[in-house]
């Protein structure tokens, strides 16, 4: 589970790239230091043989061996030395630092030879690099570095009163110091062990803040929203994704809530339009089989009511009886009225007029609550197919709300009426168009008012070439190259495959011209006419979810104001607020209404300020 | 054949028969019970009713299936019809049924309910008088001579389309007869919307019953005949012209007018 996590994917590449680097990083850096250090030992070493040589130089040309011996051990004694000696040109040692080694033959073969000796024949020169060996004389010791040093014939050699030496030796013997590597090894061990150890710490310190920050950047808001979106997903379309940021993850959980907005309030007029049908036929059977028993009630207490005079106590009781179930008679009666909310019966009506109409009916109820109307109609209105008594109830409903809202006080109610237009033409961009096979006819070089253009390419016998359609859909010039006019004959191809985008059998229903056709991915064909100048383009899925233009009508108030929790409750059957006041079917009747007329309703309130309520209206239905 | 009696209810809820039997009995009325279509016809045959007062909605045969079966039969005894279903739909299809004189919607208190048997049987009785005057036994029947394009729903009420795309609506002739003496009219006022088939205006009689008159067309009240209001008698000289009560701007008159008669 923990493997399949997008952050612990994200922190272990990182690591990994990490541990890489460093690694290759103290490989090199263990390397050179070992060159480095090993170097300065053989330049000492160096040095070492040097002196040795030019301190045994006058006793070698007395011949005063016992000199020699003790220089030679003497210096062997020395704690940075391992030992010194001396061979012959016959590989005797002749001087050593370890006395027990004197007069033995030196294998031609042993380590502080073979650089001469392996090639066959002696070499008589060497550089100081070559000179130098690192060795270990068993398995278990520390290593050693062994230099030899020459000692070449020269004059003071042969005219020397020993003469042990003719004039035609080139070498006559060779110094050999071996120097203990101990220390070198122990520094070059230490740094491997400082740099693993600063590349682990390096790696568990970086894994931990790369590990720390992807999980607060990255980890942090996806586990939210898919926490957010099991919500959804198990139909908690109240939750919120809280993701306060302003990089892409906080603009997709903005958009997430975004949706889940708009899926509520799309599940909300779903749901209500169900549960307001079922309510209209639960209304009908309840109202049918409540009248029956409650005309007994009636009629019997009624009746009793008639007859007891002179019995003023039970008369009194009577009268309750029979004015609380007058009361039931018109509940059940509303009940019915809302149920009756059945296919409302239109006609073109101005709503505005319809407004004024409503607006008088509740007009000296206003006057007695000393509650300002203020109205803001736009003369300029489309006329809507509605039914005008519905609607009229739905503005009477709503005038009477806002007034009940402002209460004793005083307050005003503002009546706007507007016409809005959300028509997809002219607002929406065809980003992709795809032929039959799949090809993209986007040209992006070309551009129509800066966007990309629909290319396609006409054929009508030996003349070609490409047009250009505007991407704007429902834009009416949409060519940019002329097209032969057009005849029997033309063809219309995809730029790329050649297969024909002319929608077989089918026919501009504007001026009976040709139709071309082309897919937008996941949105649907769009078809446009091939006459250039009609301008004819449907694109049936935004057609049919964008509607046409609205005519909105807002109703203010600036009285008490809706709680938000209480908004979602408010279009639902006896949901009221104002107790007996009431049948609580006021908001429902008038969502049916608006439901039923296709328009949508919504509410902005905030309490203390004011509510309202806004109805939408497509003309076109 | 031999005895006459007042009222048959039938309603397949007995509770409700038993109130009605209980409340018209009490009036010295005599009253027969039937808990359904079939016994009530079997009632019909057996003796003579002065009035017939019938639910809408029953299990085995509605209340427009029995008013088939008397139109098939012949018997023409008025009927009532009364729904706990007060649909308008209801009440305009109950009014405008051929042997039908009024409608009563449930549940109903015991002077509201005397009051339309009362009337009712008085609109009978002025039917059958009409009818042994020689006058046929239709709705259009009327003392008060009522001009031809005058669209009527039932006895209760009348509506006239005006040219300019108003109407005017009135109460008929029988209905004030049968309510014997209007002391007054309760109306609404202008701007008001009627619907058809709901109450549009109160009568109150003599006797101090009200009766409440059925809108034979929807609209919104455009103008309120004051006279007809200050003035109840003229309304009842003259229901057709001078006595009026509302004009107005009908909503849908195609609809509504289906469910009238000239």
């Amino acid at each position: 589970m923990v493997g399949r996590k997008i952050g612990f994917k994200l922190t272990f590449g990182v690591v990994l790239t990490v541990l890489l680097a460093i690694g290759v990083f103290a490989y090199f850096n263990i390397q050179s230091e070992r060159k480095s250090l090993l170097t300065e030992v053989e330049r000492h070493a160096n040095q070492l043989s040097e002196a040795v040589k030019s301190d045994t130089e006058y006793d070698m040309l007395r011949n005063d061996r016992e000199r020699i011996h003790e220089s030679i051990r003497r210096i062997g004694k020395q704690e940075s030395i391992d030992r010194v000696r001396v061979f012959n040109k016959s590989g005797e040692i002749i001087y050593s630092s370890d006395s027990a080694e004197i007069g033995t033959m030196v294998d031609k073969k042993a380590e502080s030879c073979y650089r001469c000796h392996s090639a066959g024949k002696p070499l008589e020169h060497l550089e100081t690099q070559e000179r130098t060996r690192v060795f270990r004389p068993h398995r278990d010791s520390s290593r050693l570095l062994g230099i030899i040093n020459p000692i070449y014939n020269s004059q003071s050699c042969w005219t020397a009163a020993c003469h042990a030496h003719s004039k035609t030796q080139i070498v006559l013997g060779v110094l050999d110091v071996t120097i203990p590597l101990t220390d070198v090894d122990r520094n070059i061990r230490r740094s491997q062990v400082a740099i693993v150890i600063l590349a682990v710490s390096t790696i568990l310190i970086l894994s931990l803040i790369v590990g720390f920050m992807v999980r607060w950047w990255v980890g942090i808001p996806i586990q939210e929203l898919l926490t957010g979106m099991r919500h959804v997903a198990g139909g908690n379309l109240g939750y919120r994704v809280t993701v306060k940021r302003e990089d892409e993850l906080g603009m997709l959980a903005k958009s997430f809530n975004n949706m889940t907005d708009k899926l509520a309030q799309a599940r909300l007029q779903l749901f209500q339009s169900d549960k307001l049908a079922s309510l209209g036929r639960l209304a009908a059977g309840v109202a049918h089989e409540i009248n029956n028993p409650l005309t007994a009630v009636l009629t019997y207490s009624s009746y009793l009511l008639k007859r007891s005079h002179g019995r003023p106590e039970t008369r009194d009781d009577l009268q309750v009886i029979v004015s609380e179930t007058i009361r039931c008679r018109e509940i059940v009666k509303s009940l019915l009225d809302f149920a009756r909310q059945t296919v409302p019966k239109k006609r073109k009506a101005d709503i505005n007029e319809i407004i004024g109409r409503a607006v008088t009916v509740v007009e000296n109820q206003l006057a007695l609550g000393r509650v300002k109307l203020v109205m803001d109609l736009d003369a300029a209105l489309p006329n809507v197919t509605v039914d005008a008594n519905q609607i009229q109830q739905v503005f009477i409903n709503l005038i009477v709300n806002a007034s009940d809202a402002i209460g004793e006080n005083s307050g005003t109610i503002k009546i706007t009426s507007k016409a809005i237009s959300v028509r997809p033409t002219g607002v929406l961009q065809i980003k992709r168009a795809l032929c039959p096979k799949r090809h993209d006819l986007v040209d992006r070089k070309v551009r129509i008012d800066g966007k990309p253009a629909i290319s396609m390419r006409f054929r009508k016998k030996e003349h070609t070439g490409l047009i250009y359609i505007n991407p704007m859909y429902g834009s009416d010039e949409h060519r940019l190259s002329g097209m032969p006019a057009l005849e029997e004959g033309v063809e219309l191809l995809c730029p790329d495959c050649s297969t024909s985008l002319i929608a077989e059998g089918e026919l501009c229903p504007k001026c009976g011209s040709p139709i071309y056709a082309f897919e937008v991915p996941l949105k649907g064909l769009v078809q446009g006419c091939l006459r250039d100048g009609c301008g004819w383009q449907s694109w049936e899925e935004v057609d049919t979810a964008w509607s046409d233009e609205f005519v909105e009508v807002r109703v203010e108030d600036d009285g008490c104001g809706i709680p938000k929790s209480e908004i979602p409750m408010l279009f639902e059957p006896f949901a009221t607020t104002k107790g007996q006041k009431g049948t609580g079917l006021g908001l429902a009747v008038t969502w049916g209404i608006v439901d039923n007329h296709n328009g949508t309703i919504s509410v902005e309130s905030e309490v203390g300020v004011g509510t309202s309520f806004i109805i939408r209206i497509p003309v076109g239905s | 054949m031999s005895l006459v009696r007042d009222i048959l209810v039938i309603d397949d809820e007995p509770t409700v028969t038993q109130a009605v039997v209980k409340v018209c009995g009490a009036e010295g009325m005599t009253v027969t019970a039937a808990d359904h279509v079939s016994e009530a016809l079997r009632c019909l045959e057996e003796s003579k009713f002065r009035l017939v007062l019938c639910d809408i909605m029953m299990h085995e045969r509605d209340g427009f299936q029995f008013l088939e079966e008397l139109a098939r039969k012949g018997i023409q005894t008025p009927v009532v019809m009364m729904t706990g279903y007060s649909t308008m739909e209801n009440a305009v299809k109950s009014l405008s049924s051929t042997g039908t004189v009024d409608y009563i919607s449930k549940p109903f208190t015991a002077d509201e309910l005397l009051t339309v048997i009362r009337r009712s049987l008085r609109c009978a009785m002025l039917l059958d008088k009409a009818e042994s005057a020689g006058l046929p036994r239709n709705n259009s029947m009327s003392y008060v001579p009522c001009p031809a394009n005058y669209y009527r729903l039932g006895y209760v009420s009348w509506v006239l389309m005006e040219d300019e795309g108003t109407a005017r609506i009135g109460v008929s002739d029988l209905f004030l007869k049968a309510a014997e003496g209007i002391r007054g009219f309760e109306l609404s006022a202008p701007g008001e919307v009627l619907v058809q088939g709901t109450p549009c205006a109160v009568a109150t009689s003599l006797d101090g019953s009200t009766h409440e008159i059925m809108c034979p067309m929807g609209g919104k009240i455009l103008e309120v005949n004051a006279d007809a209001q200050s003035t109840p008698s003229l309304v009842e000289k003259d229901p057709y012209f001078k006595g009026w009560l509302y004009r107005i701007l009908p909503s849908n008159p195609e609809s509504n007018l289906q469910w009238l008669s000239l």
